[in-house]
């Protein structure tokens, strides 16, 4: 199907039914009921799920494919943002011109950081880019944020280009040529494609449940969809087996005869444009583009993501952008009084020392549990979340699959 | 390599299940109909605290905390009542707003646009909050508040002092009570003359922001129209703990004054590090070298210690003030928590207990309502003295507090003095003053 093998067409049928469900599947707790703290499935979260999905993904066809670890992939992400914005600000609403022109940008930045960058590899790589991503945050934050000198209060250009820590926002007086410049009601238009409003949704309720479905959610999974089918693609492809080649022993490569700096070129724009559409639209769906999207913390985010859920794998990104992010939101959001809640029925004294037990892992304390969870993946499932499922379908599976799985390793490669 | 293997089974199925998927959105009605976002049940209603509860402003976020959970407790009828009984408007009568019990939800802004964002989002989309509140940055209440008037809930600021946030940014369904850059500037101008006298030199150092600038722009300009000379600018970046590269210029100037425009972790380390270069003890023409922080709050004097002492600054309030609503607000606090409230801590309380009488006065949740109850709503007994919530920008006019480092401080707490309340008259302006311009409210949000 559309190219695919049986295997990877499976892949992307799973992916899609999860993706298309994921209101139902994200929100298995009735409202108002206790557990209704885990549930996921609200727009802004899911919209994430796939954004950082897409992000992971397209780190993935750097990282896991030809093992050069960019430590400045957020910087794409935040060029993404700023194109997308200077769109909606200049020419109008529409998500797609927005989106093009960040893809386009962050493809250009990927071609210059890129050609300077990969002169090095393995750490000295990894240094490049990070240096690359924190001069563009400086230059989001302070530099090319505001004019000290002779502010133009009322002209476009009063937060410069990026509008430094406050970030870039709509406000009434852009331009928006094609566009209306404000909504009916006077306010701020919306991100929109042709005339659906990106923060437009439906709600069903069933009985306890609510379900709310996004149009902003709905067609960023669908982005992500196609983002997955090229990754798919990509990785099965003879330049993706390049990639691999190169990832495994580059000087053999090099002996061989190849020269193997215009294919981790191209990995390194192509894994550029798919942050530089992630952070488009996240600039659609909320606009506002901020300099810390740029962070080198958001670089090493990515890098977790890909590891986590298992670096080199096609769903494994995935995974781990959804199990972080869900980490940083909803965890976070566990305070000590809903604490105090689940425990009530334990006898007082022994109430607070389990609060104070569980504690320092929720809420602030996300990061903690994050970076065990990390640590435990990294010593016990070095292939990340994908291995786990993999030895949990192996067990399942019994016997007769693990004969099977040695036969297979005893095959000659293709 | 491409393999298809269509069954006619398999087609079916996938596509059932597909077209299921994609239709089942366009099959449902909009939301329940109630006229705006998250209208709350007959039981009960949410309210979203939004601080920073990590990074630089982790201080002031659990002391904002502090403060609206003890404003959920008055207003749930619990505790001494703290400020109600002093409040000019007596709508509220502790059995919740409008009936309802008083519930909330926090977040962490991480003192980040997007992660308050984010945060404030969930707490909208998913905790139904019908308002969001708090914040500890004006980068973060700028952003907040944008999103607010997009969702369609009221935002009341927390702590954000720079002008944007009222003036350029200014947005229909945000308020903000705590004072801005310009009031500041207005404030310590005469008592800066009064004190080291009209002529001058000053040099600035300023925090790499929107809310550095906002201040430096406040302070020169009150300064320079009563004859000071602005010689030297630098701006500093956020993330700078040592400032000796920035401070050795200063010496090296003709310089009298030294103003930083810093907040937080940097203006404890700013101060330090002029005081260790002794520019307190010098003389420069003729006159003694002297040092101003515009924005001074009782966390940050603890901070930077012995080295506050003696040095000018403005804030919004402070615990040692006398009128009736401080009096009961820091006996109510301090019983709970053991300690008196920071500025930060004040200004949450007030605007959780203002936008609950809003709501009780106007009888209704919608945020247009509550727009129209706080727009000019003039009120007296918040430990501020009369205030108005003027109508065209939002923002809050009071008197101002001058303060100084204090030379024999009798507790932890006890580190500022107050120089001056300065009047509320000295300090207001008009809507459309340049340093305000270019923004417009727009019309209120009421949401879905």
């Amino acid at each position: 199907m559309l190219g695919l093998e049986k295997k990877d067409a499976t892949l992307l049928l799973i992916v899609f039914g999860l993706t298309m469900l994921a209101p139902f599947l994200l929100n298995p707790f009735p409202e108002g009921s206790a557990m209704a703290q885990f549930n996921a499935g609200y727009p802004d979260l899911m919209q994430r799920f796939v954004i950082f999905g897409i992000f992971a993904i397209g780190f993935n066809i750097l990282f896991g494919l030809t093992g050069y670890l960019s430590f400045g992939h957020a910087a794409f992400l935040g060029i993404g943002s700023y194109a997308a914005m200077w769109m909606f600000k200049l020419f109008g609403m529409n998500v797609i011109p927005a989106l093009a022109l960040s893809v386009v940008m962050s493809g250009l930045f990927a071609v210059l950081i890129g050609y300077v960058s990969l002169r090095r590899s393995g750490i000295y790589f990894s240094i490049l880019t990070l240096a690359f991503a924190m001069m563009s945050y400086a230059l989001a934050y302070s530099v090319l944020a505001t004019d000290m000198d002779g502010p133009d209060r009322q002209g476009l250009l009063q937060k410069g280009l990026t509008g430094g820590e406050t970030g870039l926002q709509l406000t009434l007086q852009d331009p928006r040529i094609l566009g209306q410049k404000a909504a009916e009601d006077g306010n701020l238009p919306v991100p929109n494609i042709f005339g659906l409003e990106m923060r437009s949704s439906a709600e069903l309720e069933l009985g306890n449940w609510v379900f709310t479905f996004s149009a902003g959610y709905y067609f960023s999974a669908v982005v992500m969809l196609i983002a997955f089918y090229l990754s798919i693609r990509i990785f099965r492809s003879p330049f993706g087996m390049m990639l691999r080649a190169i990832k495994s022993n580059q000087q053999r490569l090099n002996y061989t005869g190849l020269n193997p700096k215009p294919y981790t070129l191209a990995a390194f724009v192509i894994s550029g444009m798919y942050a530089g559409l992630a952070g488009g639209l996240m600039a659609s769906m909320d606009p506002l583009a901020g300099p810390e999207r740029m962070f080198w913390t958001a670089s090493g985010e990515v890098v977790l993501m890909t590891i986590l859920g298992g670096a080199g794998t096609l769903i494994g990104p995935v995974l781990g952008a959804g199990a972080i992010k869900y980490m940083e939101n909803i965890l976070s959001k566990i305070n000590s009084d809903i604490l105090h809640g689940w425990f009530a029925f334990l006898p007082d004294g022994l109430e607070d020392f389990v609060v104070a037990i569980i504690y320092p892992f929720i809420g602030k304390g996300w990061h903690l549990t994050l970076g065990l969870i990390f640590m435990a993946v990294v010593i016990f499932l070095p292939g990340g979340l994908v291995e786990a499922g993999q030895r949990v379908a192996r067990m399942f599976r019994g016997k007769k699959a693990e004969d099977d799985s040695k036969s297979a390793s005893t095959e000659p490669a293709e | 390599m491409s393999k298809t293997n269509l069954t006619r089974r398999g087609v079916l199925k996938t596509g059932a299940v597909a077209g299921a998927g994609l239709a089942l959105p366009t099959y449902l009605s909009a939301g329940s109909h109630t006229g705006f976002t998250n209208a709350p049940g007959d039981s009960s209603v949410t309210l979203g605290f939004n601080v920073p509860q990590t990074g630089p402003y982790a201080d002031e976020g659990a002391d904002e905390l502090r403060a609206y959970e003890l404003a959920v407790e008055h207003l749930n009828g619990g505790g001494d009542g703290g400020m109600l009984s002093t409040f000019s408007s007596k709508a509220l009568d502790g059995t919740g707003i409008l009936g309802r019990k008083v519930e909330y939800v926090t977040g962490d802004t991480q003192t980040k646009s997007d992660a308050a964002r984010a945060s404030a989002k969930s707490m909208i989309e998913k905790d139904g909050a019908i308002m969001i509140t708090g914040g500890s940055s004006s980068g973060v209440a700028v952003a907040v508040q944008a999103l607010c008037q997009e969702a369609g809930v009221i935002f009341m600021a927390g702590l954000t002092h720079s002008n944007d946030t009222t003036g350029k940014d200014k947005k229909a369904n945000g308020f903000r009570h705590f004072f801005n850059s310009y009031m500041s500037g207005a404030a310590l101008a005469p008592i800066l003359a009064k004190n080291y006298g009209t002529d001058r030199k000053a040099y600035h150092l300023t925090a790499d922001y929107n809310w550095g600038y906002t201040t430096e722009e406040a302070v020169r300009s009150s300064t320079e129209a009563m004859g000071w000379e602005t010689v030297g600018q630098v701006l500093t970046p956020l993330t700078q703990t040592d400032f000796s590269s920035y401070i050795t210029p200063v010496l090296q100037s003709d310089a009298d004054v030294l103003v930083l425009n810093h907040y937080g972790g940097n203006m404890v380390n700013s101060l330090t590090n002029a005081v260790q270069f002794g520019l307190r003890d010098r003389q420069v023409n003729g006159k003694n070298f002297e040092i101003v922080v515009p924005l001074y709050s009782r966390l940050m004097a603890k901070g930077a210690g012995a080295n506050v002492k003696g040095i000018f600054g403005s804030t919004n309030w402070h615990w040692s003030l006398q009128d009736e609503g401080s009096k009961a607000f820091v006996k109510s606090f301090g019983t709970k928590y053991g300690f008196p409230p920071s500025q930060a801590a004040h200004t949450c309380y007030v605007q959780a207990l203002l936008y609950a009488d809003a709501v009780q006065r106007a009888g209704s949740f919608a945020p247009c309502a509550v727009v129209e109850a706080l727009e000019g709503f003039e009120f007296d007994g918040m430990g501020n003295g009369p205030t108005l919530y003027r109508a065209e920008d939002h923002q809050c006019f009071k008197d101002v507090l001058v303060v100084k480092g204090k030379e024999n401080p009798t507790s932890e707490f006890d580190l500022l003095e107050i120089v001056e309340v300065t009047p509320v008259d000295q300090v207001t302006y008009a809507p459309d003053h340049p340093q305000f311009a270019g923004g417009a409210l727009g019309t209120c949000n009421n949401g879905a």
